[in-house]
């Protein structure tokens, strides 16, 4: 099988996020980055695949020089090969997933992973469009996956709800927690990684231009909230009571 | 010039979702400012009747494909419909619920109509006659303002943020032909399993009651359970909790799971930890009980108790029962 995994380096989950005093992004310095959680499990998912049918997984990464480390992880945790496409800061969802696109339609798939969403920008859009711009379907959120006869069978929670949805390969998947636990990258197999081919593109080779349809005009750090109140006293059941009024008439929200 | 002010209606076997209300009444907000008029896309198998519904919320127009293919949600028929009649009428803003169905529909949109969208909003407004939509990012660590290109302005709404208002219009009822059969529906839904315990999606729910690592052990949770019956809650849970396997994948909250915004955040025995902070901190009020008085936690709380949780939460469900009944 030939399966892609997609994967966007992005801060660490325990990392401290400031916004730029003339709130044109963040401050990266002191960041320390990682894969996408959730690319993770496309990578895993992709991996296990291959392990079990035979073939080969591509990374494909959009993003700034210092991504080739991200692309280095997936290598050293068992990809064969990557794509890294550059000069495409502050790109939109349309612009990220066109470049995608044009990367993966040059090499031939039956699965493209993605995370469900980045945990940077929360957007949760490119996996859905380049699965349009690559004229496939798509299952957005999988828990569970399946692999038979051309075929895949997701799982799918929904609110209140779990959709168990079928499609033809070649499609798109996108990845959530509970698919599968990511491996660690090996030391051999960090070695090894060092040697695999990377194909370094930019964004301009594929014809993809800056000219972004939604734009990240400012940034700026979250409302503040006012200071809150401790609940004095020794005897819980006191401050049980004292805090079911103040819930009740003061933030009048039971 | 594209012109109107749009939303996707999104029902679940013949009933409209609160969301679908809430992208009404934020659409009629936007509208009045614009000055145009409000349009839904309502798909479905015999729904037309939900149209009247959808006009006590502010509608104009309701643009209906009843079909039974739309009876379930499948991401090619719904995707194909909506770009058929959005392509056709050009409206200028169109907005979904960021629900799970909502935001699978509104990605393949944006790719189908080669258009911008942001995310997730907490906030929109017109400025010089434009979209402007405010959401967070980093799961709350900060947040952005996305402006638009290109039309449709396309943005998600976060479910439980946006208020319903009534302001009752017409709704006048206009069928289009989808073009769509079931030949196009590549992700087919072979089946769903519908969760029988009633129980309220974090992402919807109006109070939530979370548990950490404080619990000690799954078993405890049901304490949790007790007071979250009371209250009329859900449970959910912090990563360290799931992790520890204590608790479904489905019950976290934080970074790496659901961000949530209720009215009501009580976080037993979570102590903060940034990821968990990310994902609950737009929660209209936040209680925290924990025994260390230096957890992170009690930065955000509008209300804390220091002290031992297993003694604290079944006074407050007794206290609840008494107060609620």
């Amino acid at each position: 099988m030939n399966l892609i995994a997609c994967v966007k380096q992005v801060p660490d989950t325990e990392a401290q996020i400031k916004v730029k005093a003339d709130g044109s992004g963040i401050e990266e310095a002191g960041i320390k980055w990682v894969m996408n959680p959730y690319d993770e499990f496309g990578v895993e998912e992709a991996l296990r695949l291959k392990e079990k049918a035979g073939g080969t997984v591509t990374v494909v990464s959009v993003g700034p020089a210092r991504a080739m480390e991200t692309i280095r992880t997936a290598l050293a945790m068992g990809a064969e090969k990557g794509v890294h496409i550059t000069d495409l800061d502050n790109a939109d969802a349309f612009a990220t997933a066109s470049a995608l696109a044009a990367a993966i339609k040059e090499i031939p798939f039956d699965i493209v992973f993605c995370g469900q969403r980045a945990i940077d920008d929360d957007s949760a859009q490119v996996g859905s469009i380049l699965a349009e711009l690559l004229g496939v379907p798509q299952v957005t959120i999988v828990t569970k996956l399946e692999v038979a006869d051309n075929k895949i069978k997701a799982v799918k929670p929904i609110e209140g709800a779990q959709l168990l949805i079928e499609a033809a390969m070649p499609c798109v998947v996108t990845a959530q927690k509970g698919l599968n636990e990511p491996r660690y990258a090996s030391l051999p197999g960090i070695m090894k990684a060092k040697k695999k081919p990377v194909d370094v593109k930019k964004a301009a080779d594929y014809g993809i231009s800056a000219d972004f349809k939604a734009k990240l005009a400012k940034m700026m750090p979250p409302p503040s909230r006012p200071p809150g109140k401790i609940i004095q006293g020794d005897d819980p059941a006191v401050k049980a009571a004292e805090l079911v009024k103040l819930l009740r008439e003061e933030a009048k929200v039971i | 010039m594209a012109k109107g002010v749009w939303f996707v209606a999104e029902q679940r076997d013949g009933a409209l979702r609160k969301v679908s209300f809430e992208c009404a009444s934020t659409a009629r907000k936007l509208a009045d400012e614009t000055g145009d008029e409000v349009c839904a896309v309502l798909l479905g198998s015999g729904v037309e009747g939900l149209a009247a519904e959808l006009g006590k919320y502010g509608v104009d127009k309701v643009y209906l494909a009843d079909a039974p293919v739309f009876a379930q949600y499948q991401t090619d028929s719904y995707a194909n419909a909506v770009a058929k009649i959005v392509k056709e009428k050009a409206p200028a803003i169109l907005l979904l619920s960021w629900s799970v169905l909502g935001k699978d529909l509104a990605s393949r949109l944006v790719g189908k109509l080669a258009t911008g969208m942001a995310s997730d909003c907490v906030e929109l407004r017109i400025d010089n006659g434009r979209l402007v939509a405010k959401r967070p990012m980093y799961a709350g660590k900060c947040f952005g303002e996305i402006t638009f290109a290109s039309d449709p302005q396309m943005a998600g709404l976060r479910p439980n943020v946006f208020p319903v208002a009534e302001n009752v219009k017409a709704a006048a009822v206009e069928k289009f032909d989808a073009g769509v059969s079931d030949g196009d529906v590549k992700a087919k839904v072979v089946e769903v399993q519908k969760d029988t315990s009633g129980k309220v999606d974090l992402t919807e729910a109006e109070i939530i009651v979370s548990g950490g690592r404080g619990m000690k052990g799954p078993e405890n949770y049901a304490i949790l359970e007790e007071l979250a019956a009371v209250l009329g809650a859900t449970v959910g849970a912090s990563r360290a909790a799931v992790d520890a396997g204590w608790r479904p994948q489905s019950d976290q909250v934080g970074q790496t799971g659901k961000v949530v915004s209720p009215n009501l955040y009580i976080a037993c025995g979570i102590s903060g930890a940034i990821q968990h902070l990310a994902g609950m901190s737009s929660s209209k009020y936040i209680v925290a009980v924990n025994k260390d008085p230096d957890a992170p936690i009690f930065q955000k709380a509008d209300y804390g108790i220091v002290d031992d949780l297993f003694k604290v939460v079944p006074e407050v469900t007794k206290a609840a029962k008494s107060l609620l009944g």
